[in-house]
């Protein structure tokens, strides 16, 4: 069946390949992220930083209600460009899995694991009939004491790999370039929230405060941080900033 | 659990543990075996042991080896006792209503990182559904579990050097089960170092 519009036969079928090779919902998926407000992140040599802009297309929105930089444990974070309802489901997919790890190990899954997991799950719904591919592309922060910090991207049709900084979204084109140019692999933490906000503000439209980005961090945690004492958990390595934190390094 | 018979001890030393088994394979009062081993390593610095029903120690051995062989290609890094002793945990609580009969011990010594250099030593016990207990001193369990207790409450002190852990863990083993009818007929030691692991067989009483 060759339905009207782009691709022509082959753009209906998501379990069909075209002649040159694409899956071709999967390209329309990554051009649903590419339309999507832009997310980044930096890898420092003590943490990381995820930075995505909060638009609203009305004053009358409540933004603070808004979640686009989300934990899904104590050392993990998820960063989105793309379909807000399809990161709210991946979100609480990647939770249930985290919490899944913990109750065989006792320790939440290292950043790598749930990546791989993460994007399996992603993978599936390219090729499953009757459903569509995820229209986002996840940038994932976290640290575990395997590996250390890492950045990891996941794209609709279920590819990963790992970052030192990219970007994802409508911008992500000029803000690559920008960070390329300002990337070094001695950056700090600081330095890296700093290039991050400045990355934001090239491409941003209207008026960059704490209220229309959000901002998360991967910190590394200390040896006597990591010291279990009876009846408390360890402190957590991946958390957002608050809205004040976020005044104050705009104010910079 | 009275089916096979057979006991294991993990006792923590200084920078150092050590894990050992009786060889005993048993009919109820009939031996039937004198090399069953109940100790096995999960990579050089991880072992455990597995008395009690010995179908049960064949398949719980073999789940196990199944487990780590996944996670160690997954997480493209070697299991810590720790993380292992909560596999081994959730494993057994997965059967919760229709256990495998198995009070497993785990003995190893963690690998050194950046943010623990100096890792301690490590060994835990748990009972036939996966109740965790991490203790600083000594493990017993398996049918000589109460004379063991005793001979080791005794004989263990702490930072003992692996020469002398090796004395002690095998007094305590060989005084507990010449005490015990379902346990004996040989025993092994594994004494696990930093640089490497040493097995012993121990001269027991074949009686």
């Amino acid at each position: 069946m060759s339905g009207p519009g782009s691709g022509g036969a082959y753009s209906f079928s998501l379990t069909t390949f075209s002649p040159s090779g694409k899956l071709v919902q999967i390209e329309h998926a990554l051009a649903a992220v590419s339309g999507g407000t832009t997310s980044l992140g930096i890898k420092a040599t003590n943490g990381i930083v995820l930075a995505t802009e909060k638009k609203s297309p009305s004053l009358l929105l409540d933004t603070s209600a808004l979640e686009k930089v989300a934990p899904i444990c104590s050392n993990i974070g998820f960063v989105y460009s793309g379909m807000g309802p399809d990161f709210r489901i991946l979100v609480a997919k990647a939770r249930k899995i985290a919490q899944a790890y913990w109750k065989v190990y006792g320790e939440y899954p290292p950043t790598k694991v749930l990546v791989q997991e993460v994007a399996g799950v992603m993978q599936k719904a390219t090729q499953s009939g009757g459903v569509r591919p995820y229209g986002i592309s996840l940038l994932i922060a976290g640290w575990d004491s395997h590996r250390g910090q890492s950045l990891w991207q996941i794209d609709p049709s279920g590819s990963y790999w790992a970052w030192k900084a990219s970007a994802i979204g409508k911008n992500m084109v000029n803000a690559k370039t920008f960070l390329e140019k300002r990337y070094n692999d001695e950056l700090s933490l600081e330095d890296a929230i700093h290039t991050a906000l400045l990355t934001l503000k090239e491409g941003f439209e209207g008026a960059m405060t704490e209220q229309t980005i959000e901002i998360g961090i991967v910190t590394i945690p200390t040896p006597d941080q990591m010291v279990e004492k009876s009846g408390e958990r360890l402190p957590p390595t991946f958390r957002k900033l608050t809205e004040n934190e976020v005044k104050d390094y705009l104010s910079l | 659990m009275e089916l096979n018979g057979g006991s294991v001890v993990a006792m923590i030393g200084k920078e150092c543990v050590a894990i050992a088994s009786d060889l005993r394979l048993g009919n109820q009062a009939v031996g039937v075996a004198s090399n069953f081993d109940k100790v096995f390593p999960v990579n050089d610095k991880l072992y455990y042991g597995l008395p009690g029903l010995a179908t049960d120690v064949y398949t719980l051995k073999e789940h196990l080896r199944f487990r780590v062989n996944m996670y160690r290609m997954k997480e493209e890094r070697e299991i810590t006792p720790k993380t292992f002793t909560h596999l081994v945990s959730s494993t057994l609580y997965e059967k919760r209503f229709g256990p495998f009969f198995i009070e497993p011990v785990v003995a190893g010594l963690p690998t050194p990182t950046e943010l623990e250099p100096h890792p301690k030593p490590f060994i835990s016990t748990m009972d036939t559904i996966g109740c965790i207990t991490t203790p600083k001193d000594f493990a017993v369990a398996g049918t000589a579990a109460d004379k063991l207790y005793g001979v080791a409450e005794g004989l263990w002190e702490p930072d003992l050097e692996p020469e002398d852990l090796f004395e002690t863990i095998s007094q305590t083993l060989l005084n507990a089960v010449d005490r015990d009818a379902l346990s004996g007929w040989g025993a092994v030691v594994h004494i696990i170092t930093q640089d490497k692991v040493i097995t012993r067989t121990l001269r027991a009483r074949m009686d």
